[in-house]
């Protein structure tokens, strides 16, 4: 009785906090609190195996090093490389592969089903299985390949020139599905008045498309490929499993060094540096595309 | 009930008190150490448990644990470069008091393995681990194929010596592009699975066999750390040309990630005709040999020096363990040369003089006397405490040059050298 009595005498504001407070402590605790200390332990020469070592403050070292690291910006050249290419290629597939579903035909929801399945794998577990079908003397992506066109053996992970690719094409083949998903939401929420007026306006097909479809899924794809750059800036898990980076450093994306910096060469100064660089690097790029988008939508 | 209860929690408490656990590489002499430890807990009733690391996840896994003050081992079968690390990071204990209070003699152990595996500073009286596990990179190859009338016929016409152990690193090469794409009973065959793995340890191993043979050194003796002309010398160049020529030549496609295991399943396949190993994996790819596969092995060649990569472990007590007195216990017993035989006879590579020296030692097994001649030429990477600071850039680079075909090998070491000075240099030793 008592206690409901004390609940009762609680104002709106105080329930609020009661109820938003442990989100807030955990989001304080969990990223707020190890972001601050990130940026301390980037002004600082701190090894973290070095134990008893005190870290000693170096001002802006770490920063003018990483920046003036030329593997750093080859790393950079490789992730931009990484996302500009799955972002394209999600972006393209995904919208056909979603207008191709909006239509109503037999085997629909099957076929949307198997489209959807790479997505609910492991990432890791898709970096493993696809060294194997990569392989050039078992696996099945050269005989398909040699298929339709005899290019002889070829290695996807071992060359220079086709490991970025590999990456690129297992992205796009486990993270279409997702672009894919919101388009569909997106184009399943134009009004059908829309297109019969466009055709009482005798507008042809590709303007129906242009001048109707396009505006309206545009923000939904927008928002996809947000969510894509943001997972893909950081993406680790899939290549480290596909190439751990190689050949040499042909698909060592920025994370994956940014993880060797930090937990196996113990650079704990130097790699907070450059976590804070990735860190405004994305916050920025995140913010005026959020703002840009967001014009779009208001169009 | 009060009594099961009371027996049940006496029952826990006494296995706890009378169980220590031991941390190692999840691979085959693991499994023989398993089956050896059954007689230590018959003989004192300490029961020991195992915890096994895939080798890509081994270091981080362990190192994690020791920067961490971790408590989960007791016992850790470390790898080679990781001593200096546990002894100036205080992570093992410092065994001297307990080898002299057993009697235990590091002279009774092969001398390249006390150095490799126990002593930090290098070579000085401070042992931080007893040696367990001797290996070195080592060679198998087809002997059945080798054997061929036909084969060994075309191969002296072509190249005017026979078909055998290669002498020396261009007789490997020879030999491995002899059977590239070689079409053997109805397979296409390859030369050589080599070490190319980027992620952990494997093409620097790899390509340290090379180097090692060809007389490259780390620093100058005379002045530590200054590498500057040694690791980058002319004949270190020529050697990391000549494992990239042996890896384009030579290697099955595909082999551009492959280490331990990668090497074996080639082998063990039937693709290739040599592949590169630790003598680790010999006890058991001699014992599958099966479907005609006869494998010979040999020791790394020599080209201008006979030198061999290290590998191997020895075993330290973790300083934040719980039960040091049972973890030292286990390595009294491990130390005993009856039980250092009843080790390499179950597959484990002892390092005991008494088993080495034996008289019957090297017609033991077929690559016993390989073990032998390997074990007096190795030698290892940098073994400072900030090993894996230096490992990463070399991997990384020779990656890079090797697999990749970016830049030149003087490039790829003059690179290396940079990383390491910087690395040199944080750690106060430049």
């Amino acid at each position: 009785m008592s206690v409901k009595k004390k609940f009762k005498g609680l104002s709106d504001k105080a329930v609020a906090w009661l109820f938003i407070g442990p989100s807030v402590f955990l989001l304080l605790a969990i990223n707020i609190y190890p972001l601050i200390y990130a940026i301390r332990m980037s002004f600082t020469n701190f090894y973290a195996n070095k134990i008893g070592r005190e870290p000693q403050f170096v001002g802006l070292k770490n920063y003018i090093k990483v920046l003036n690291k030329e593997a750093i910006w080859e790393k950079m050249q490789v992730t931009a490389n990484f996302m500009f290419w799955t972002l394209l290629l999600q972006a393209v597939i995904g919208l056909g592969l979603a207008l191709l579903l909006n239509r109503k035909f037999k085997g629909n929801e099957l076929l949307t089903t198997l489209i959807v399945l790479p997505m609910m794998l492991s990432p890791a577990v898709v970096g493993v299985f696809w060294t194997y079908l990569y392989n050039p003397q078992v696996g099945l992506f050269n005989y398909v390949i040699n298929f339709f066109h005899d290019f002889g053996s070829f290695d996807m992970i071992g060359s220079s020139v086709l490991a970025p690719w590999s990456i690129v094409i297992v992205d796009t083949w486990m993270w279409t599905p997702f672009t894919m998903l919101i388009c569909l939401a997106g184009l399943r929420s134009v009004p059908n008045y829309l297109y019969e007026a466009a055709e009482v306006d005798r507008a042809s097909k590709w303007q129906q498309f242009i001048y109707i479809t396009l505006p309206s899924v545009l923000p939904f794809l927008l928002l996809a490929l947000l969510f894509r750059g943001i997972e893909n800036f950081k993406m680790f898990d899939m290549v480290v499993e596909l190439t751990s980076g190689g050949p040499g450093s042909a698909t060592e994306l920025a994370s994956i060094n940014l993880k060797r910096e930090a937990f196996e060469k113990w650079k704990t100064g130097y790699s907070s540096a450059f976590a804070v660089i990735l860190f405004v690097t994305i916050f920025g790029f995140g913010n005026v595309y959020v703002k840009v988008m967001n014009k779009i939508k208001e169009r | 009930m009060i009594l099961l209860f009371v027996s049940l929690f006496s029952f826990s408490a006494n296995s706890n008190a009378k169980s220590i656990t031991l941390g190692w590489a999840a691979w085959d002499p693991a499994n023989a150490l398993q089956e050896l430890t059954k007689e230590f807990t018959a003989e004192t009733g300490i029961e020991v448990n195992f915890e096994f690391v895939p080798w890509p996840n081994f270091a981080d896994r362990m190192l994690n644990e020791l920067n961490n003050k971790g408590k989960t081992f007791d016992l850790l079968i470390g790898d080679s470069q990781w001593i200096g690390a546990g002894a100036v990071y205080g992570h093992y204990v410092k065994l001297n008091d307990f080898f002299d209070k057993e009697g235990i003699s590091m002279s009774d152990f092969s001398p390249a393995t006390v150095y490799a595996y126990s002593t930090w500073p290098k070579g000085s009286p401070n042992y931080y681990a007893l040696p367990a596990m001797g290996d070195a990179l080592a060679w198998a190859y087809r002997k059945d194929w080798f054997d061929r009338p036909e084969l060994k016929s075309e191969f002296k016409k072509k190249h005017g010596y026979d078909l055998g152990v290669p002498a020396n690193w261009n007789q490997l090469h020879d030999m491995c592009s002899f059977f590239q794409g070689r079409e053997i009973d109805g397979q296409k065959r390859y030369g050589a699975a080599i070490n190319t793995e980027r992620g952990s340890e494997g093409i620097t191993m790899g390509v340290t066999a090379a180097m090692y043979a060809w007389g490259m050194e780390y620093e100058n003796p005379n002045k530590p750390y200054d590498m500057e002309g040694y690791f980058n010398s002319p004949q270190a160049v020529e050697a990391v040309e000549f494992y990239r020529k042996l890896y384009e030549d030579c290697a099955p496609p595909g082999h551009s990630d492959a280490y331990m295991v990668a090497n074996l399943d080639a082998y063990k396949s039937g693709q290739v005709a040599f592949q590169m190993n630790w003598y680790a994996f010999w006890p058991g790819v001699s014992k599958e040999d099966s479907d005609g596969r006869v494998s010979g092995f040999f020791a790394n060649p020599k080209q201008n020096v006979a030198a061999a990569t290290l590998g191997g472990q020895g075993i330290s007590v973790v300083k934040y363990s719980d039960k040091q007195d049972l973890a030292l216990e286990y390595i009294k017993w491990f130390a005993r040369p009856d039980v250092q035989q009843k080790w390499w006879d179950l597959g484990g590579y002892s390092c005991h003089n008494d088993v080495l020296n034996s008289p019957s030692f090297p017609t033991s097994t077929v690559y016993a006397q390989g073990f032998l001649d390997s074990m007096g030429i190795v030698k290892d990477f940098w073994q400072e405490p900030t090993f894996v600071e230096l490992m990463l850039p070399m991997q990384e680079a020779i990656h890079d040059y090797v697999v990749n075909g970016k830049g030149t090998a003087k490039g790829a070491l003059d690179k290396i050298i940079e990383e390491w000075v910087e690395v040199f240099e944080a750690d106060g030793k430049l």
